[in-house]
C-alpha cells in the first residue's frame, strides 16, 4: 500500500508530523513502512506557463518554437512534442531548473533558436511512464485551464508529496485504505478522523425501477448493492484526484473510473462501475460459474471459469468476475451516460482462487481476499456517487438495490484488565485499557468487574482476547513491558547423548583436517541416483520444481560434495578435504508417497590432493585410501565403535575395484569408503578423490563401548619383531588376526611396522614385519614364557597363511 | 728441592695454561701427578733431607700438587664448556623458518552459530529437539494456525512434494510436534534448529534453502515480559553484554501478540549507521505469545498454560557475526571461505 502523505492529511490531523514522523509512528506501532519515497526532491523553477504562441521551427520539422507566459517572463522555447499547441498550460522548467536525475535546465541554442528553458513531461518530472495519463505519455503534460500561471507546476501535479510505502502484515487488511491508515495514526496520536464526504443529490427516480438484484450465493456474497447515476459525462478526472492516483501508483484513465478507483484507494472498498446501456439486461444476478464458462475480461483475454469461480451475471451471461475484473462487453467507455454502480462484499476465499486460477491480481482482487470492511459498502457507494455527481455530471438515482445476508451484530470480546495484564506482565489500569480502546474507536464498557469491547467490521483481526492484549501493549508502547525471567519450575537443559556424539563427530574430523561444508538438500535427477548408501526404493520429487537442478530430494551427499571439490578446483584450490552431515530421503516405489518419506542421517566426505605438505622440510603426501580410512578408525574410535566395525572389500561399482571397501558394524551394512571409479572422476573432472558415506543412524544408534579404566602396567613389557613372508595375496588384516587369535592373553599389542614387495623376495610374495608385546599385567613374564606364546604364534602363522620367518 | 717443585709447578701451569684439549690436560696431569712424575721424582730425593727440612719440602710438594689439580680441573670445566658451546652453536637453527602445520578444519559457520545458540539455551533449560525436513501441510500450516486459505500462506511460497506434503517452510511444526509428546503437561522448553525451504530464487539475500532456530516455552503463568527476559539474556550473551533489546508489533499467525525484535547495532552503538541503516537498530528475531488456538490444537489447555515462541534465522545471525555479506557463500563452500572459520 502506498499512502501518499499529503492525502492522508484529509483524514487526520498530522499539520504538526513530518512524513519521517509519521512513518515512525506507524512502523513502531506495528504498521511498517518500508520505504518513504520523496517524489520531487529539490526539484526548483518548475512552474505553469503559458503557451501564447507556438509556431514550426524553422530549421527543423519536429520542433516547435514557443512563446511562454510564466509570469515572471516571456520565454521563448523550443518545443519537441508533437502534442504542444498554443492556449496550453503547460509544465515549463526555467533555465536554472534541476529535475530529477540532476538534469540542469539552461539556455541552449536549437538548431539555431535560442531556448531558454523546457517545457516537460510528467516523466521528466520522475512519474514512472506506466502512471502517466494514456493521452500524454509520448507528450508534455497539459494542465488544467484553471492552473494559475507562474505556480510551483511541481504542487499542481502534486510532486511535492512523500509517499510512504507500507510493508503490511496479513492480520491488518484495514490499513489497505487511506481511511485504514488515517484509523490507525488517530490512534496512534490520540486524535480525530476526519470521514470523507459522502452528500449528493437524488432524483426522483429510483434505482430499482433500473435494475434487479438477485444473489444465489449468499455465503459467497453477503453483501451486494448497486447504485444508478445517469447524464454522465465522461472526461478527465480533477487534477487534485489525478495525482492522487498516481501517488498510490494507479494510472488516471476517465472521471468515471477514475472515482472507483478513488474510493478504493479511500475506503478500501472495491467497486465497480457497469456501463447500465450495455449491461444487456436490467437485472443483475450473482451465481458460480457453471464448468467450462467463458467470459471476455476487460483485459481483452477470453477466460475459461469453473464452478469454483463466482460471476456476476445479466441474469443470462458473466458481466464480472466476482470481485476481481469486470467484463469487456459492459465496460464504461468514452460515450457512456449512465452507469451502475456495484458496491459489494464477496467472501475473501472465494475471491482467491478465482485470483489464484486466472493470474489476475488486481486493486480489488487483492482488497477482497485479505478481508474488505463489510460494515463500510454502503458508506463507499454513497461517496463514489458524491463524487460522480460533482466531477462528472452524474444524477445519482434514488436509493440502491440491495440484497444483504451479512450478520446483524458486531462480535464482542469479554476481558478484563487483570487477565489482560496477567498476559503480557504488565500493570495497567481499566481506565489506561479503556482509554486505549477509545483511541482504537472500539467500543468498550466496563462492566461486572470486567470490559466488554465490540468489535467494529473494519477490524476482522480482532477476534479473542490475546488479540486485544496485543492492541493494548502496542498502542501502549512495547518499550513499558517489564524484563522478567519465566517464574515456573525449574529443568535441566541439556544435549541428548546422540546430540553431544554428533557433537564428537564434528569435532573429531575437524581436528582430523577436514572442512565442514553444508549443500542443498534439493538436486537433479542425474545427481539423485548417484553414490548411493544403498539401493533405494524410491525418490522424493518436489511437484513444481523451479528448475531441473533443484527438482528432487537428494539420496546420497556425496554428488553435491563432488560438486563443490570441483567448483573449487575450477578456482585453483585443488587439495580439498570436505565432510558434511545432513539427511537423504528416501521415497517408496512408484514414486507416489502415501507417507512422510524416511529421512535418513549421513555421513559423507571427499578427500582428494595433497593431504600433508611440510614443503620446506621435503615432505609431501598424497590423499589415498590409507589417508581416509585413518580419517574413519579415528572416528569410529571417537564414537566408541571401532572394535565393532570390518573393512571388506566393496563391489560398488562407482568405486575403484581394488581401492574400496564396505563397512560393517557389528555385522551389519553402514557404508563405504574408497577410490572413485576413474569413469566417476573423470565426470567430476577430479583426480584420485577419495570418499567414504557412513549411515550415522545406524552408528550413533549403536551402543559406544563405555569408557572403563585399565590398571597402567606396573611390570615390562617384552617385545618381539617378526617379518613374515607370505604370499602376496594374503591380506595384512588375516595375518594380523592369526597373529591376535594364536598370542592369546599374554599378547598386549600388535602394530605392523613395514610392508616390503621386490628384491630379496621371489615373485608373488611380500614381507609383512610386525611388532608383537607381551605382557602379563601381574607379573614380569619369563623369557621362556615369552618363547612359548610367540612359536605357537609363528606355528599357527605356518599352518594357516604359510607364512615363513623372513631370514 | 724447594726451588725444583717450584719451577716444576710453574712449567705445569704454563703447559695447563697452553693446552686447547680435554686430552692435552690429561696428559699433563700424567705427566706432573703421574707415579713417575718429577714431582714424585722429587719426592723420592726426600730421604736424603735433614728432618727439619723434610716437612718444609713435604708441604711444598702438596701445594705444587694440589695447585696443578685446581687448575687442571678450572681449564678442563673451561674447554669442556667451550666444547660445549661449540656443539651448540653448531646445532643453532633459523627459528623464523615456519612450524609443521597441525591440520585443523574448519566448522561451518552455520553450524558454529548453531552450536553457540544450543548452548546458551540449553544453559537456560531448554533442551534440542529436531523434526522431519519433509513435513504435512497439517504440521507446517494447520496447526500453527494457518488453515488452508490463510492469507499468511501467501507470505511463504512453498515447494510441495504431494498434495498434503511439503517440504517444511520454517522449524515452527517442530513446536507442534514436541508439544504434542508431552501430552498437555508442561513445562516445555525447546529449542529447533534446522534447515527449510522457500521458493525464492538465490540471489545475495535470499535462497531457497536456509537455517532457523525455533524457540518455545510453554508453561503456567508465562508472561510476556518473560519473553522480553529470556530474549534480553540471550540476546546478550550472544551478542555482547552491551546490547539492548527493542520489541516492535508485528504478525505471525501461530503468535499474538506477535513482535519483531531488535537489537541494538553493535556498529555505532545505536547511533546509526550503513549497517542498521541509520535506525541505530537491528532486526534479529520475530516472537510472541504462543496463539491460543495453536496451545490448543497441541494437547494444551490455553485456560491453563500460556506461553512464548521464538525464531531466528541462522544466516542472519552468521551474517551479523562475522560480516558476511552475500547468503550463498554458505552453500557455494568455496574453501577459502571456510577456513576463515577454523576459530569459530
Amino acid at each position: 500500500m502506498l499512502v501518499s502523505y499529503q492525502w492522508l492529511k484529509n483524514y487526520v490531523d498530522i499539520e504538526d508530523l513530518s512524513a519521517e514522523d509519521a512513518a515512525e509512528r506507524l512502523t513502531r506501532g506495528g504498521v511498517e513502512v518500508d520505504m518513504l519515497h520523496n517524489r520531487t526532491e529539490g526539484v526548483e523553477h518548475v512552474v505553469v506557463g503559458y503557451v501564447e504562441e507556438c509556431s514550426p521551427h524553422p530549421e527543423a520539422d519536429k520542433l516547435s518554437v514557443c512563446v511562454v507566459d510564466t509570469k515572471s517572463a516571456k520565454r521563448t522555447i523550443v518545443c519537441g512534442a508533437s502534442n504542444i499547441r498554443a492556449g496550453q498550460k503547460v509544465v515549463t522548467a526555467e533555465p536554472g531548473a534541476v529535475l530529477p536525475g540532476g538534469i540542469e535546465i539552461t539556455t541552449t541554442t536549437l538548431r539555431g533558436q535560442e531556448s531558454q528553458g523546457m517545457i516537460c513531461s510528467l516523466q521528466e518530472l520522475g512519474v514512472e511512464q506506466k502512471l502517466v495519463a494514456k493521452e500524454y505519455q509520448d507528450g508534455i503534460y497539459v494542465l488544467p485551464d484553471d492552473a494559475e500561471v507562474g505556480a510551483d507546476a511541481v504542487a499542481e501535479i502534486g510532486l511535492r508529496d512523500t509517499v510512504l510505502e507500507l510493508d503490511l502484515t496479513p492480520n491488518r487488511p484495514d490499513c489497505l485504505s487511506m481511511l485504514g491508515v488515517a484509523y490507525e495514526m488517530a490512534a496512534l496520536l490520540d486524535r480525530d478522523v476526519i470521514h470523507p464526504d459522502t452528500a449528493h443529490k437524488e432524483s426522483a427516480e429510483h434505482a430499482s425501477d433500473h435494475v434487479s438484484v438477485q444473489v444465489d450465493v449468499p455465503k459467497d456474497n453477503p453483501f451486494y448493492g448497486v447504485k444508478v447515476v445517469k447524464n454522465i459525462v465522461v472526461g478527465p478526472s480533477p487534477q487534485w484526484m489525478q495525482n492522487r492516483l498516481t501517488a498510490a501508483g494507479i494510472r488516471p484513465i476517465s472521471n468515471v473510473v477514475d472515482i472507483t478507483n478513488y474510493v478504493l484507494l479511500e475506503y478500501g472498498q472495491p467497486l465497480h462501475a457497469f456501463d447500465l446501456d450495455r449491461l444487456g439486461s436490467s437485472e443483475i444476478l450473482v451465481r458460480r460459474a457453471g464448468e467450462g464458462e467463458e467470459m471476455t475480461t476487460l483485459d481483452g483475454e477470453t477466460r475459461t471459469l469453473s464452478s469454483e469461480h463466482m460471476v456476476i451475471t445479466n441474469g443470462k451471461e458473466p458481466v464480472a468476475l466476482a470481485g476481481v475484473m469486470g467484463g469487456a462487453s459492459s465496460e464504461v467507455q468514452d460515450d457512456t451516460t449512465a452507469v451502475l454502480l456495484e458496491a459489494a462484499y464477496f467472501q475473501p476465499a472465494r475471491v482467491r482462487k478465482a485470483s489464484r486460477q486466472t493470474g489476475i491480481r488486481s486493486e480489488s482482487s487483492i482488497r477482497f481476499e485479505k478481508g474488505i470492511d463489510s460494515g463500510r459498502v454502503e458508506e463507499a457507494a454513497e461517496r463514489a456517487a458524491s463524487l460522480l455527481e460533482t466531477y462528472a455530471g452524474g444524477e445519482v438515482l434514488q436509493g440502491s438495490v440491495e440484497v444483504d445476508h451479512r450478520p446483524a451484530e458486531n462480535k464482542k470480546i469479554e476481558t478484563s484488565a487483570g487477565q489482560l495484564n496477567g498476559l503480557l506482565g504488565m500493570n495497567l489500569s481499566e481506565d489506561d485499557m479503556l482509554s486505549i480502546f477509545r483511541r482504537l474507536r472500539l467500543p468498550a464498557s466496563a462492566e461486572k468487574g470486567g470490559i466488554k469491547v465490540e468489535v467494529p467490521t473494519r477490524r476482522p483481526d480482532l477476534e479473542r482476547e490475546v488479540d486485544l492484549a496485543e492492541e493494548a501493549a502496542r498502542l501502549y508502547g512495547y518499550e513499558y513491558i517489564p524484563t522478567t525471567l519465566p517464574s515456573g519450575v525449574t529443568t535441566p537443559g541439556f544435549l541428548t547423548d546422540r546430540q553431544r556424539r554428533e557433537r564428537h563427530m564434528r569435532r573429531f574430523l575437524e581436528s582430523a583436517g577436514l572442512n565442514e561444508a553444508l549443500t542443498y538438500t534439493l538436486t537433479s535427477r542425474e545427481h539423485s541416483s548417484r553414490l548411493q548408501l544403498h539401493t533405494l526404493p524410491g525418490k522424493v520429487d518436489v511437484s513444481l520444481p523451479m528448475s531441473e537442478e533443484r527438482s528432487t530430494m537428494r539420496t546420497s551427499l556425496l554428488p553435491q560434495l563432488l560438486d563443490t571439490v570441483q567448483y573449487n578446483r575450477n578456482r585453483q584450490i585443488n587439495d580439498a578435504a570436505l565432510f558434511e552431515l545432513g539427511s537423504i530421503f528416501i521415497g517408496e516405489p512408484g514414486g507416489t508417497l502415501t507417507k512422510q518419506p524416511q529421512e535418513k542421517t549421513v555421513l559423507a566426505a571427499a578427500v582428494t590432493g595433497w593431504w600433508d605438505t611440510h614443503l620446506w622440510q621435503g615432505e609431501k603426501k598424497k590423499a589415498d585410501f590409507f589417508v581416509i580410512k585413518g580419517i574413519l578408525e579415528g572416528l569410529f574410535n571417537e564414537l566408541g565403535v571401532a572394535s565393532e566395525v570390518a573393512f571388506v572389500r566393496s563391489s560398488q561399482a562407482e568405486l575403484h575395484p581394488g581401492r574400496s571397501a564396505d563397512i560393517y558394524l557389528n555385522g551389519t551394512y553402514a557404508g563405504f569408503t574408497g577410490q572413485l571409479h576413474p569413469s566417476v572422476e573423470k565426470e567430476w573432472d577430479l583426480k584420485e578423490a577419495y570418499v567414504f558415506q557412513l549411515d550415522m543412524d545406524l552408528i550413533l544408534s549403536y551402543d559406544a563401548v563405555s569408557v572403563f579404566y585399565e590398571t597402567v602396567p606396573r611390570y615390562p613389557a617384552v617385545t618381539r619383531d617378526i617379518a613374515l613372508v607370505v604370499d602376496n595375496d594374503v591380506p595384512a588384516g588375516k595375518v594380523e588376526r592369526v597373529i591376535r587369535e594364536a598370542g592369546g592373553s599374554l599378547l598386549h599389542d600388535i602394530s605392523l611396522f613395514d610392508v616390503y614387495q621386490g628384491e630379496n623376495l621371489s615373485a608373488g610374495k611380500k614381507s609383512l614385519a610386525f611388532s608383537l608385546v607381551y605382557l602379563d599385567p601381574d607379573r614380569t613374564l619369563t623369557d621362556e614364557e615369552v618363547s612359548r606364546a610367540h612359536d605357537n604364534v609363528l606355528k599357527r602363522l605356518e599352518e594357516e597363511v604359510s607364512a615363513e620367518l623372513r631370514k | 728441592m724447594i726451588d725444583r717443585l717450584q719451577e716444576l709447578g710453574r712449567e705445569a701451569l704454563e703447559e695447563i695454561k697452553q693446552a686447547d684439549s680435554v686430552k692435552a690436560l690429561e696428559s699433563v696431569r700424567v705427566k706432573y701427578l703421574g707415579k713417575k712424575g718429577p714431582i714424585t721424582e722429587v719426592l723420592r730425593g726426600m730421604g736424603q733431607l735433614s728432618e727439619e727440612e723434610r716437612p718444609k719440602v713435604g708441604q711444598k710438594a702438596n701445594d705444587v700438587r694440589e695447585e696443578i689439580k685446581e687448575k687442571l680441573e678450572e681449564k678442563t670445566e673451561q674447554l669442556e664448556k667451550a666444547a660445549i658451546d661449540e656443539k651448540l652453536k653448531a646445532e643453532s637453527i633459523d627459528i623464523t623458518l615456519p612450524g609443521r602445520e597441525v591440520k585443523q578444519g574448519a566448522r561451518h559457520p552455520l553450524t558454529a552459530v548453531v552450536e553457540e545458540i544450543e548452548d546458551i539455551f540449553v544453559g537456560l533449560g531448554f533442551q534440542v529437539t529436531k523434526g522431519p525436513e519433509v513435513e504435512t501441510d497439517q504440521y507446517n500450516f494447520e496447526k500453527l494456525n494457518l488453515p488452508a486459505e490463510h492469507p499468511a500462506r501467501d507470505m511463504q511460497d512453498s515447494f510441495y512434494v504431494t498434495t498434503d506434503m511439503l517440504l517444511r517452510t520454517q522449524t515452527s511444526p517442530v513446536q507442534a510436534r514436541t508439544m504434542e509428546t508431552f501430552e498437555g503437561q508442561g513445562p516445555v522448553k525447546i529449542v529447533c534448529p534446522g534447515k527449510v525451504y522457500r521458493r525464492d530464487d538465490d540471489d545475495a539475500t535470499h535462497s531457497h534453502q536456509f537455517m532457523q532456530i525455533e524457540g518455545l516455552y510453554v508453561d503456567k503463568n508465562v508472561q510476556m515480559s518473560d519473553l522480553k527476559g529470556v530474549l534480553e539474556a540471550f540476546v546478550q550473551k550472544y551478542f555482547g553484554a552491551d546490547r539492548s533489546i527493542r520489541l516492535r508489533p508485528s504478525f505471525f499467525p501461530f503468535t499474538e501478540p506477535s513482535v519483531e525484535v531488535d537489537v541494538s547495532c553493535g556498529i555505532c552503538g545505536g547511533k546509526g549507521c550503513r549497517v542498521c541503516k541509520y535506525s541505530g537498530w537491528i532486526e534479529v528475531l520475530g516472537a510472541g505469545m504462543i496463539h491460543p488456538n495453536v496451545l490448543e490444537m497441541s494437547g494444551f489447555d490455553p485456560e491453563i498454560y500460556t506461553g512464548f515462541a521464538f525464531g531466528m534465522g541462522v544466516e542472519r545471525f552468521a551474517m551479523l557475526k562475522y560480516g558476511i555479506d552475500d547468503i550463498r557463500h554458505f552453500y557455494t563452500n568455496d574453501i577459502r571461505f571456510l577456513n576463515q572459520f577454523k576459530r569459530a
